[in-house]
């Protein structure tokens, strides 16, 4: 017990310190930035795209065969956002993770010392996930708010709900960021690996059968629930299919980096 | 994980050991088959040149590296199977050591402590001490990123020996510097005697000379000679007369030329204004050379019998 203590303290002090680098090198900061902008932007969006048409040539015609903007659309917006630059955006800040350890020297001092590799491996997972949920948390907040002030009440429950699905369908790139960080020798490469894995993934929805339980049924279901109908189908496949995919990624990030030679 | 009590304990009493240990990269062998054992309480100089498969020992020892073939100890603990465990007993110093820019050295300190699992109070003593042994706390708050070199290797000693390791482990920790910074490095080492174990790798063999009291040389992976350095010293007659020529412009003429005809002389190296001639036969070198100097019209302030340095012995030997 007294070993499993000494790791769980090591474990602590790691994820402490990823949280503490993440403020530090104002990457938080940049992440709660990019999703207040999709918060933000999605709503202010759909609801100026009238005024916007109207600015056009033959606008205000145009604009009387057009429906009035609504909460539907603004939380569709919003959906779209997270499912086309989201996982970029975690990709771009994750393939740092080890990849970056590994270039710039860090990570031979670290692992000289009594720290397992998987938990090396597994705090920056953490981390990223607390970091990662907190800005996208702020990023979910703000899009209800301004739904609500531009549109009128939304069901809360259903916001809940289509975010915990996105912040699911979130969750699978910060593993294939992460097992691109091992896998890459530097930077850039993990980049590389981490678009590219990430590409394959897309693909996947594509698998007869199967395909409904990559994270993109997530997305697929996320956009039933916004576009507020009765006639939703729960897809509980894909969270499972999502979190074996996430786990996939965990377990192969650590058995790789237990093999790896760090110079 | 395993408690210290599962993991094999070596029952020799050596800070470090190492049997067969061998690695390939490739069709490359970098280390064939080395034995090494490094008494406890030493300063251990594993001597080699570059590509000689001292880093490679040093980054398997340190458990960021696997061995092909054989196992290593370190105080006690089998270091080649990769058990975090086994690193709580040593320091470990990489040669160019990289920190988190944005960290400062209290913090740095901190963080590794805590992987040794020092509990608060001890991490703050410990901190303390560690920044007084290698003069940081002036700078102790201020960020790693703007550090010179002799900073970051002081930081980089100073993380190495925050837990009380029963063994410290140095990968060339002077190549890297200035006169200045290997000057604090050398005598930081030196002054470190008696409390801790220490090995480390070196291409110069001042460093080597100036601070260890034993001796490896690796050549090609293999290991050549393992010695206290007295021995090995002792091992070599006094075969060398060191002249100090009265001025440097005598270091070039022609008495050179003549020395150089004389069969009992071997070599003869001059720096500056410091000769030095290596003899075949010390009774006639001794009786024959200063007179034959003194006819040759050098003016000498000084002239010593001693014995080859360890650069020649490690030229000679790894030739």
């Amino acid at each position: 017990m007294r070993t499993l203590k000494f790791t769980l303290s090591i474990f602590f002090a790691a994820v402490r310190k990823e949280i503490v680098q993440q403020w530090r090198t104002k990457r938080f900061l940049v992440l709660i930035a990019v999703f207040l902008l999709f918060g933000l932007g999605s709503p202010l969006l759909v609801k100026m795209t009238p005024e916007l048409i109207k600015s056009e040539p033959n606008g205000e015609e145009l604009i009387k065969l057009l429906p009035p903007p609504t909460a539907a659309e603004a939380v569709a917006s919003y959906i779209d956002m997270i499912g086309s630059f989201g996982y970029i955006v975690v990709i771009l800040m994750g393939m740092n993770a080890v990849a970056g350890e590994k270039e710039s020297f860090t990570a031979s001092l670290i692992l000289s010392k009594p720290m397992p590799r998987w938990v090396f491996v597994l705090s920056k997972f953490t981390a990223q996930l607390l970091v990662y949920t907190s800005a996208f948390l702020i990023g979910g907040l703000t899009a209800y708010y301004c739904i609500v002030v531009l549109f009128g009440a939304v069901d809360v429950l259903l916001m809940i709900k289509i975010n915990v699905l996105l912040l699911m369908f979130l969750v699978t790139y910060i593993g294939i960021a992460l097992l691109a960080s091992v896998l890459g020798r530097t930077v850039a490469a993990a980049g590389g690996v981490g678009l590219g894995l990430a590409v394959l993934i897309g693909f996947s929805r594509n698998i007869p059968h199967y395909g409904k339980w990559t994270p993109d049924g997530l997305m697929v279901w996320a956009r039933e629930l916004g576009s507020i109908t009765e006639n939703v189908t729960a897809n509980p496949g894909a969270i499972i299919g999502t979190l074996a995919l996430v786990l996939i990624f965990l377990i192969g990030s650590v058995v790789l980096f237990e093999r790896q030679e760090i110079q | 994980m395993k408690n210290y009590s599962e993991i094999q304990i070596t029952s020799d009493n050596n800070a470090i050991s190492c049997f067969g240990l061998s690695r390939n990269y490739g069709k490359v062998q970098a280390l064939k088959d080395l034995n090494l054992t490094v008494p406890y309480g030493s300063i251990f100089g594993f001597l080699g040149r570059n590509g000689a498969g001292k880093t490679t020992t040093i980054r398997i020892l340190a458990g960021l590296a696997r061995p092909s073939s054989g196992s290593a100890w370190v105080a006690g603990i089998e270091a080649t199977r990769t058990d975090s465990i086994a690193r709580q007993r040593f320091g470990y110093l990489p040669q160019n050591p990289a920190f988190y820019h944005w960290m400062t050295p209290v913090e740095y300190l901190d963080y590794a402590a805590r992987l040794f699992g020092l509990s608060l109070k001890e991490r703050k003593q410990r901190i303390e001490e560690m920044l007084q042994l290698v003069d940081l706390q002036s700078v102790s708050h201020r960020r790693i990123g703007g550090f010179s070199g002799g900073m970051v290797q002081r930081l980089g000693i100073a993380q190495a020996l925050v837990h009380h390791p029963q063994v410290l482990i140095l990968d060339e920790p002077t190549s890297a510097l200035d006169p200045a910074g290997r000057h604090e490095v050398l005598e930081l080492i030196a002054s470190l005697r008696g409390r801790v174990t220490v090995f480390f790798s070196t291409h110069i063999l001042n460093d080597v000379e100036r601070v260890c009291d034993t001796v490896a040389i690796i050549h090609k992976g293999e290991r050549l000679l393992e010695s206290s350095r007295e021995d090995l010293l002792n091992k070599y007659p006094v075969n060398t007369a060191e002249l100090e020529l009265d001025n440097h412009h005598q270091a070039d003429g022609e008495w050179k030329e003549t020395l150089e005809k004389q069969p009992w002389i071997n070599s003869i190296q001059t720096e500056q204004n410091i000769v030095r001639i290596t003899v075949t036969d010390v009774a006639r070198g001794k009786q024959a050379l200063l007179p034959l100097v003194a006819g040759l019209g050098l003016i000498i302030n000084r002239i010593q019998w001693v014995r080859p340095s360890l650069e020649d012995i490690f030229l000679k030997i790894s030739a």
